[in-house]
């Protein structure tokens, strides 16, 4: 049986590469909506792993909600980029600098 | 054939019937809204305050009572969650009231406005009763994705999209982060349910534990970024900057209360054991952002971004009264939390009040002279500005005076000497545009002459004379509630610190 660190250590990877590109991303808005996701898939991974070992099924349940909250973020995430596109023609992070201070 | 399986209990409603009724009256309201031509508009906002009102009526017919828990004990009507959800339910009524003349003369005058808020509103509550880890995330989430949409309303508005954009991501990376802080405590304790958690740390070693204190670090980061305290504080001044000036209003009053509700669950009612762990982070979060945030508030020309620095201080002071970690705390806590929506909603107001369709008076200079033009409005601002920086006769002085003193009681001494002394530095700003209104001359002579050129029937050349009575009532009940709880605070700390002691 595959210890439960495994898992865990995925989860951390996929969170950091998430959070990474989130940081260093400076070109490409839509770059960043895929790192949003992919930190929630890291969470999911995470309690799918935990309820497994627990023996708990609450966590996978868990993890269906955060399946579909994801959906609806990500329909929101989007809406709002074409609202930003069609203001500014660019989706470019680094120009997204209008309001400072 | 039997077709509710044997063991299953139906729940009892009772206690969510308010969050039920919200639920319905919004999705009527959506599909009313449909059948309501523009200039019939009045209409909807009817609709929506009125199922504000009578949730609001709901959740007060059994105000007082002991504590019910229901589905699965997931859902619990405790006396805190009773107290925040009038507060934030009539904040609520206060905002549409005040946005309504605003989104008219901006062509937002839209159903969608109300069933947001609505939606929003509901949210909040979700998250005000929830029992479990999976429930508060829901409520959050309910919260934040309405408010989203709502930040970018405005579609034709290169900012308000920008501000949309940037609230969106920062929100999303927090949620994530709470999501995996509370994948680790789900993992190490076994449940999701607040009360199972508090059980395992009471029985366990939980300051050795290296996964409880990295899922308590996340979570407070996530906390930390929906609060907006510093470090996490980067999307605060463009959201508030940004979003349509109504809709900073309602960014700044209402879901403020849930987050402090939301706080409370997460930290005090199932990490309580753990507080050691979290005194001394929230300790650090407090201090920066009562510095930074008043500091930073003196180099703005735009009130919306010096309320929104304001907010960050104001935040500072709110965690302190939490990371004391006793019921006085957490009641001064939530009395600060309460008054200060109180207060920041009606400084907002003002600010819609002063614009008027050609443009938004959100830079320091619209206020110029305000007491010769406006005297009455330039006397609420006043006391709005006063109660944010502490003054004593307003509430603010009370707010800030019992979160300090429960800082000094712990012996966080050092705290509360710099929350004093940021206190001082923040008085500067609040009273440089007291000094705008009262002590210096309208430069609006010119602007004004031209309004009147353009305005060819001869109405009325003077700025914000379009605003309906409501508003102008609802601003003056608001600027002596700010006043009135300052001169007797009593009452509501009273029902503050009953609502923790029966709750915790």
């Amino acid at each position: 049986m595959i210890p439960l660190s495994y898992f865990l250590v995925v989860s951390a990877l996929l969170f950091s590469i998430a959070v990474a590109g989130i940081f260093l991303n400076r070109k490409n808005m839509i770059i960043l909506l895929m790192c949003i996701e992919l930190m929630l898939l890291a969470v999911n991974l995470n309690f799918i792993a935990f309820s497994h070992y627990l023996g708990d099924m609450a966590g996978q349940v868990f993890v269906f909600f955060i399946l579909t909250v994801a959906a609806a973020e990500a329909a929101i995430g989007l809406a709002i980029l074409v609202t930003v596109f069609r203001n500014r023609r660019t989706i470019n992070v680094e120009e997204l600098d209008e309001m400072k201070g | 054939m039997q077709l509710i399986p044997m063991g299953f209990e139906v729940p009892n409603f009772t206690p969510a019937i308010p969050e039920i009724f919200l639920l319905a009256g919004a999705c009527f309201v959506l599909l009313a809204d449909l059948f309501i031509s523009d200039k019939n508009r009045f209409i909807t906002y009817l609709m929506a305050q009125v199922v504000l009102l009578i949730t609001a009526g709901l959740v007060l017919t059994n105000f007082g009572s002991a504590t019910v828990s229901t589905f699965s004990d997931m859902f619990v009507l405790d006396p805190m969650a009773q107290v925040l959800k009038v507060a934030l339910i009539l904040v609520t009524v206060g905002v549409f009231v005040y946005s309504r003349d605003y989104l008219r003369d901006r062509q937002m005058y839209r159903g969608e406005y109300f069933t947001l808020g609505l939606f929003t509103v509901l949210g909040m509550m979700i998250m005000v009763s929830a029992q479990t880890l999976l429930l508060i995330y829901l409520g959050l989430e309910l919260l934040s994705l309405a408010m989203y949409a709502l930040v970018a309303f405005r579609r034709d508005d290169g900012r308000a999209s920008e501000a949309a954009m940037k609230y969106f991501v920062l929100g999303a990376i927090a949620s994530g982060m709470l999501l995996y802080g509370m994948s680790f405590i789900y993992g190490i304790t076994g449940s999701l349910y607040l009360d199972h958690i508090a059980t395992y740390m009471s029985s366990n070693p939980v300051m050795q534990n290296v996964g409880l204190l990295l899922g308590l670090s996340f979570i407070i980061v996530g906390l930390g970024f929906k609060l907006g305290a510093v470090p996490f504080h980067m999307w605060v001044p463009d959201v508030y900057d940004g979003a349509p000036t109504s809709v900073t209003m309602f960014l700044g009053t209402a879901p403020k209360i849930a987050a402090f509700a939301m706080i409370i669950r997460l930290l005090a009612e199932g990490l309580g054991d753990m507080v050691q762990g979290w005194q001394q982070i929230l300790a650090i979060l407090a201090a920066l952002s009562v510095v930074l945030g008043n500091i930073i508030a003196i180099a703005q020309t735009n009130i919306k971004r010096m309320f929104a620095y304001s907010t960050i201080s104001h935040m500072g002071f709110v965690l302190m009264g939490v990371l004391a970690g006793t019921q006085a705390g957490y009641a001064a806590s939530m009395f600060y939390i309460i008054t200060y929506a109180i207060i920041s909603m009606g400084g907002f107001a003002v600010i819609i009040y002063l614009s008027h369709n050609a443009k938004e008076a959100d830079q320091l200079d619209d206020l110029k002279g305000l007491s010769s033009t406006h005297p009455w409005v330039a006397f609420m601002m006043m006391l709005f500005l006063f109660a944010m920086a502490g003054v004593p006769p307003t509430v603010g002085f009370y707010a800030k005076l019992s979160v300090i003193t429960v800082v000094v009681d712990v012996s966080y001494t050092w705290l509360a000497v710099l929350a004093v002394v940021t206190s001082v530095i923040g008085a500067y700003y609040y009273l440089r545009a007291i000094k705008l209104m009262y002590f210096d001359k309208s430069d609006e002579n010119t602007s004004t002459e031209t309004i009147a050129e353009n305005n060819l029937d001869g109405a009325k050349p003077s700025v914000a004379n379009n605003n309906s009575l409501d508003f102008t009532v609802l601003l003056s009940i608001n600027g002596f509630a700010v006043l009135l709880l300052g001169i007797l605070p009593g009452g509501l700390m009273a029902l503050c610190l009953r609502a923790i002691q029966s709750s915790l």
